[in-house]
């Protein structure tokens, strides 16, 4: 059962070939019998998803299922789940059980949608190897001495393993992408303002956009169904029609035209990732997709620029984690002062406070025209770049990370190497724009993820885009040995 | 050495909105500590703010009500700061572009002088909760009730030269934001209350001084009494050599003295920067445009009808329309009396303000209603009563004792206007007092106020004054 996709369980379940709770028992124990050596889930909800798969099954029977009716599926622990401990993986918030559900919560449990449990995850979603959080390090798969990326590098590892069908995660400056990539998963980031961030704990509400971790370009799009869509609870989400997203999965892909950035093929890219890369790109051109090579000149921009406003965004919303209503408080505090300091010098690891400190430097009056305005306006250039290349293609393609997975530890000294391997996600962020990593291959018997950028709200395109090629290829269907 | 002030004031004025500005909680006062503060207010991990509409409809009506140039495109900042009723660590308000740009009111001083305050701007912004500090045995309890409440901060260019003129501009702010409905106006309960920046220069000097800034005032009086007590304390400070900081201060009102809040807000960078979660606000030309024609009545085109319409001097016209509550009541003596608006004016400001003022109550509180007013104004035109008798039936139905004609009729206090019952009084005072009848009669016409006082005090007050004054001139002269 736990190499069936989403779409094959829920179809398995209409057919009445098992039950939700058995399906979900079969994950329980999968999870406690695997994830020992992951490190995927911070907190394994069994009771709820059992309660949830109960009445699931109810559902089912009475006729009334929606498309995931009955399903499993694991959150970030980043997006509030009423009465469930919500950690953002840091200390800080170790002993907050959220009082309330995310819209992305919420509407998976009114489709019937079975919790899991919370994935693992970078602190505050601040890292791309998963190695920040409060509660371990994640470990990839594929190799366990390597990294999953990050930051939703809980919600990757346990699609990989099979401890989970699909997850929920977040993605500010490639989170769901570069994990996805470095684990072989589909991950979409959506347009900006597509699903509702209300209850996602912010770090840049600028650019964080929450999107589906899938084994299947199908499975996002049905994620996609139940998470889009406008929210009044938050002011940024677009009041625009969803589309049913499994619309278009099957049209050809004859007469695409696609981009193919020279600046994503350049210095720092892995010859192995290249050539993987290159290959899906030749797969393309047989289904029928013409190849046009752009340029997005601002490309080296966008690292400079997203640690920048990133940190600047973060500075500010972590400051409601001050040990006075919710999460850690430092013992004994002599007074106020006191308090403030060692609650957040304590809650707090290095990662997140190396970005307060970045962003309150950047925000602080003589700095902010230099820094963050200044930020802002490359924003704008680095769009620019988007929208001119939009104007000659259809989609950008190119690889979602630089390398592989690299080794735990590996990067962990050294901030700047680790930032890179965000080079090629960070700009769709600062963008807006929708983004997806797809299995497409292995190099150094690592998984290679292929990036797909659309255009504006174009995320039917892209699930389209995908799909075609995972009809094509099997690169998705691999699941490391110890978990297949 | 003669020295000129210089004042300009922030106010924030609550909006009468029923919910927050960026949740659904209610803005009710004085509920139980906390229990109207949603997860929003709480700044809970996740949680995303909403604009309120209303809160936005009230500064746009404020803005057309000063004649300002009204944001088309206005941010909301936040502003970053810890404090521990401040539950998101920043405040969002707005910074470099508020909804409200630069207009002008117009003050009028005691001595009859009008002026014209600037408006530099006025922006959107929530509240602060509240710390208590006392009942926590040394610790701090935090109540976020008011956390999240709308508040249009009102800034005036550095105008004002006295405080007299300050409370003028605060009084007539307090008037506009009330007559606009946008704010109670209820100062106890710091829905309006001002900071103010004071300093003072020589004379002549083009430069301004340094300044301080006086926080939380919350009365007219105290803005006066707090900005003389700085004046003084800056021109001691420079006279004896010494230099003013630029600094934040307190006013102590039991002490009547400013105090440095030093220490407390030292050099805060507040980091300001366009607030992520939320759009832009655009506001369309005909949304200003119909906001503007449905404007009610301001206190300066009421104080002009009342000085065309119903003869009212400039004063008492000013008097009469600086509080909305005021003037309706007034408006209401008028309509509901068919009396003199003049006469009904004298009453509004003399007896019935000074009853106020004793008992320290509101218009809204007054014992006496508009109708019961006019009730006793109608028995003073009708001739029912005297002016001087409708004193005491004033006082009476202020007691609780009724309306105007109970009183009258319980206390026997109507007025005798029967020729043949004044003439005999008079017949007797004359015949009891031929003394003063032959000092009259030889030319000294002085007597005859002594002998309208007579009959008055025989009548117990009750003959028609008019009258009385007839009769004895008849019966003098024959």
């Amino acid at each position: 059962m736990h190499n069936k996709t989403m779409a094959e369980l829920s179809a398995g379940l209409k057919a009445g070939e098992f039950s939700s709770e058995e399906l979900t028992r079969s994950y329980l124990e999968r999870i406690e019998n695997l994830d020992g050596d992951i490190n995927s889930y911070i907190t394994v909800t069994p009771e709820l998803a059992l309660q949830q798969a109960r009445e699931a099954d109810k559902r089912i029977a009475a006729g009334n299922a929606d498309a995931l009716t009955g399903v499993p599926l694991a959150h970030k622990d980043i997006f509030c789940t009423d009465g469930v401990r919500t950690s953002s993986g840091s200390k800080m918030l170790d002993n907050f059980i959220a009082p309330y559900d995310a819209t992305v919560v919420s509407r998976f449990k009114q489709a019937g949608v079975v919790t899991l449990g919370k994935t693992n995850m970078d602190e505050f979603a601040m890292g791309s190897s998963n190695e920040t959080s409060f509660y371990g390090a994640v470990k990839n798969p594929w190799n366990t001495d390597t990294v999953p990326g990050g930051s939703s590098g809980g919600s990757a590892a346990a699609v990989a393993a099979r401890l989970a069908p699909a997850a929920t995660g977040t993605d500010t400056g490639g989170s769901i992408r570069q994990p996805a990539a470095l684990v072989g998963i589909t991950g979409l980031k959506p347009t900006y303002g597509r699903v509702s961030r209300y209850g996602m704990i912010a770090f840049a509400s600028s650019l964080d956009q929450a999107g589906p971790m899938t084994r299947s370009a199908e499975d996002a799009a049905l994620m996609m169904n139940v998470m889009a869509g406008f929210d009044q609870r938050d002011s940024t989400s677009l009041q625009r029609e969803v589309p049913d997203y499994t619309a278009d999965l099957d049209k050809d892909l004859k007469g695409l035209k696609i981009g193919l950035p020279k600046e994503y093929f350049g210095e720092g890219l892995d010859a192995g990732v290249a050539k993987a890369v290159e290959a899906a790109i030749e797969e393309y051109k047989k289904l029928g997709a013409e190849v046009v090579e752009i340029s997005l000149p601002n490309t080296g921009l966008s690292v400079p620029t997203y640690y920048v406003v990133a940190p600047a965004e973060c500075s500010s919303n972590l400051s409601r984690f001050d040990g006075v209503r919710f999460g850690y408080r430092c013992e004994d505090p002599v007074d106020l002062e006191d308090l403030y300091k060692r609650s957040r010098g304590e809650g707090f690891g290095d990662e997140v406070k190396r970005r307060i400190l970045v962003g309150t430097y950047a925000l602080s009056a003589g700095y902010y025209d230099a820094y963050y305005l200044k930020a802002q306006k490359l924003r704008r250039l680095i769009s620019d770049d988007f929208n001119q290349a939009f104007e000659k293609v259809d989609v950008i393609m190119g690889p979602t990370s630089p390398t592989t997975a690299f080794n735990i530890g590996e990067r962990s000294d050294d901030p700047v190497s680790m930032y890179l391997s965000d080079i090629y996600t960070i700009a769709a962020n600062l963008a807006g724009l929708p983004g997806m990593s797809v299995p497409a291959g292995f190099a150094n018997g690592m998984p290679v993820g292929l990036q797909i950028i659309g255009n504006y709200f174009d995320e039917g395109r892209l699930l389209n885009v995908a799909h075609q090629f995972q009809q094509a290829t099997d690169w998705h269907q691999r699941a490391p040995v110890a978990y297949a | 050495m003669e020295w000129e002030t210089v004042i300009g004031l922030e106010i924030h004025a609550q909006l009468a909105t029923s919910s927050k500005i960026f949740s659904g909680a209610s803005t009710a006062y004085g509920a139980e500590p906390n229990t109207q503060a949603c997860a929003v207010d709480l700044g809970l991990p996740g949680v995303l703010p909403v604009l309120n509409k209303e809160a936005v409809s009230m500064a746009v009506k404020f803005g057309t009500a000063v004649d300002a140039e009204i944001g088309r495109r206005s941010v909301f900042a936040r502003k970053n700061y810890f404090y521990p009723d401040l539950p998101k660590g920043y405040q969002i308000s707005q910074f470099e572009l508020p909804i409200v740009g630069k207009g002008h009111v117009e003050i009028e001083l005691e001595d009859g002088v009008s002026k014209t305050v600037g408006v530099t701007r006025a922006h959107l912004e929530e509240d602060a909760g509240k710390s208590l500090h006392e009942d926590f045995h040394g610790m701090t309890g935090i109540d976020l009730n008011r956390a999240g409440t709308p508040l249009l901060e009102i800034v005036s260019e550095p105008d004002m030269r006295s405080a007299k003129e300050a409370v003028a501009y605060m009084k007539k702010i307090h008037s506009l934001v009330t007559y606009l409905g946008i704010c109670d106006g209820n100062m106890q309960e710091g829905s309006f209350r001002c900071d103010a920046n004071v300093s003072v220069r020589l004379k002549g000097e083009e430069e301004f001084g340094t300044r301080a800034e006086l926080k939380n005032i919350n009365s007219f009086r105290f803005v006066e009494r707090a900005i003389n007590y700085e004046v003084e304390r800056q021109i001691d400070v420079i006279e004896s050599g010494g230099k003013i900081v630029q600094e934040t201060r307190l006013y102590d009102a039991d002490k009547d003295e400013t105090r440095s809040m030093r220490g407390k807000e030292e050099a805060n960078d507040y980091r300001y920067f366009p607030d992520p979660d939320l759009l832009p606000v655009e506001i369309e030309d005909s949304f200003i445009e119909a906001t503007r024609a449905a404007l009610p009545e301001l206190p300066d085109q009421k104080k002009q009808r009342y000085i065309s319409d119903f003869g009212l001097s400039s004063y008492d016209a000013g008097v009469l329309t600086a509080s909305r509550d005021l003037a309706s009541y007034f408006e209401q003596v008028v309509d509901l009396s068919g009396a003199d608006a003049k006469q009904c004016a004298n009453w509004v400001q003399g007896e019935l303000s000074a009853a106020l003022n004793k008992d320290g109550m509101e218009i809204t509180d007054s014992p006496v209603s508009a109708e019961m007013l006019a009730g006793m104004m109608k028995r003073i035109a009708d001739n029912t009563i005297s002016g001087k008798i409708a004193k005491q039936v004033f006082q009476a139905m202020w007691a609780g004792e009724g309306d105007a004609d109970t009183v009258i009729e319980a206390k026997g206090l109507k007025q005798i206007t029967d020729s043949g019952a004044i003439e005999k009084l008079i017949d007797e005072i004359l015949a009891n007092n031929a003394n003063q009848v032959e000092q009259y009669k030889s030319g000294n016409e002085k007597v005859f106020g002594f002998f309208v006082g007579q009959v008055m005090k025989a009548s117990q007050g009750k003959a028609n004054p008019q009258q009385v004054n007839e009769l004895l001139k008849q019966k003098l002269s024959s």
